[in-house]
């Protein structure tokens, strides 16, 4: 069990490194390993145990919390928890660290303003990405359409949004 | 509804007060991101947005969007990245600590506690079909706090050309980001040091 766990956690820290633009890029080498490489669980355990995770709130990060679980327990979760996110942090840690000390700089300026656009477009691009397979359906997208203008013009609170989602898709309409 | 619009965009331009900054406490970034974890279904970024900027106003639109930027470049969970980023920022290690567990321990300890009763229960079929709703709704505040932040750049043309270029290269060329970032930040960049200087 442990001996997984670590197995595990090893291989999480070193996809952790190359997860750039978040956990999404990482999902397939992850499923490889742990289904294919090590048989830890079948490929519809992988995919209900993503589907739990889309379905808690959260980060979608969660994932790797429940195929360490899955994988050895309680043990397992934290482990993988902790492996996936050690590095980065530390990373942004360091990085932001150095950010703060030059708050004046000139130079944080300029890559201020220059990763601004990019962070931007980024969000607009994975956006794009995932309304495709978030929407399939016109009422679906007019989900979308309602929430956005909702949150935006009425001001009302995203949780009530999220709520009416919901209440749609238990009724069945999406 | 033009004017609707800018009077929209323009509610978050006014700096954050140094005041704000140093009276924030370790408890106030924990519940900030415990409140972001737990209401982010179909994902966190939204809610994050919403804590730190519109709601707190610890940072102003153009600091967030800048942070977003550097936690997209690190590698790891974006974000993830960004609470040990606005953590560290306002309170240091310690800080970073309270917003990574706040924004991880509850909803960590809710997937777990799911997938306890999956394995014992099987299919979740109400969580599936309520998720089928709410995950379209989710991509709508998305939506709504992309439009938030690209509100910053109207000022600059040549800075929505930068976030259009980012755009097609993700979502419709589906380059990985790593190759569009690579690509595209060093061309912002020197445009931006243009500007600045």
């Amino acid at each position: 069990m442990t001996n997984n766990a670590l197995d595990l956690g090893w291989r999480l820290m070193l996809l952790s490194l190359i997860a750039i633009g978040g956990v999404d890029p990482i999902v397939p080498d992850i499923y490889r390993f742990v289904v294919d490489a090590r048989g830890w669980m079948t490929e519809r355990q992988f995919a209900d145990l993503y589907a739990l995770a889309r379905a808690t709130p959260g980060p979608n990060s969660l994932l790797v919390t429940l195929i360490g679980w899955q994988v050895a327990g309680l043990l397992g979760a934290l482990i993988a928890t902790l492996a996936l996110c050690g590095l980065p942090c530390l990373l942004t840690f360091a990085v932001s660290r150095v950010w703060h000390r030059f708050e004046r700089a000139r130079w944080r300026r300029v890559v201020e303003e220059g990763l601004a656009p990019v962070a931007v477009g980024l969000v607009f691009g994975s956006w794009y990405v995932l309304v495709h397979v978030a929407d399939r359906t016109w009422v679906a997208g007019a989900i979308t359409a309602t929430s956005m203008l909702a949150v935006w013009s009425a001001r009302l609170h995203p949780l009530l949004v999220l709520a009416a989602g919901g209440i749609a898709g238990v009724i069945g309409i999406v | 509804m033009a004017s609707h619009v800018q009077a929209f965009m323009d509610t978050d331009v006014r700096a954050v007060s140094p005041e704000t900054c140093a009276t924030i406490t370790h408890g106030e970034l924990f519940l900030a991101f415990l409140t972001a974890g737990l209401s982010g279904f179909g994902g966190a970024l939204a809610w994050i947005h919403r804590a730190v900027v519109s709601k707190r106003e610890w940072m102003s639109e153009d600091e967030f969007a800048s942070a977003l930027g550097l936690c997209q470049l690190l590698p790891g969970p974006i974000v993830i990245n960004l609470a040990i980023y606005i953590g560290a920022r306002y309170r240091g290690a310690t800080g970073a600590c309270a917003a990574f567990s706040g924004l991880l321990l509850a909803p960590c300890a809710i997937a777990v506690l799911l997938a306890a009763g999956y394995s014992r229960y099987g299919q979740l079929a109400v969580a599936q079909s309520a998720l089928a709703g709410v995950v379209p709704a989710a991509m709508g505040l998305l939506l709504a706090m992309a439009i938030r932040l690209a509100g910053r750049l109207r000022r600059r043309g040549e800075m929505a050309l930068v976030a259009a270029a980012a755009f097609v290269g993700i979502g419709m060329l589906r380059f990985p980001v790593i190759v569009v970032v690579l690509t595209i930040a060093p061309f912002s960049l020197l445009l931006a040091h243009r500007r600045v200087s």
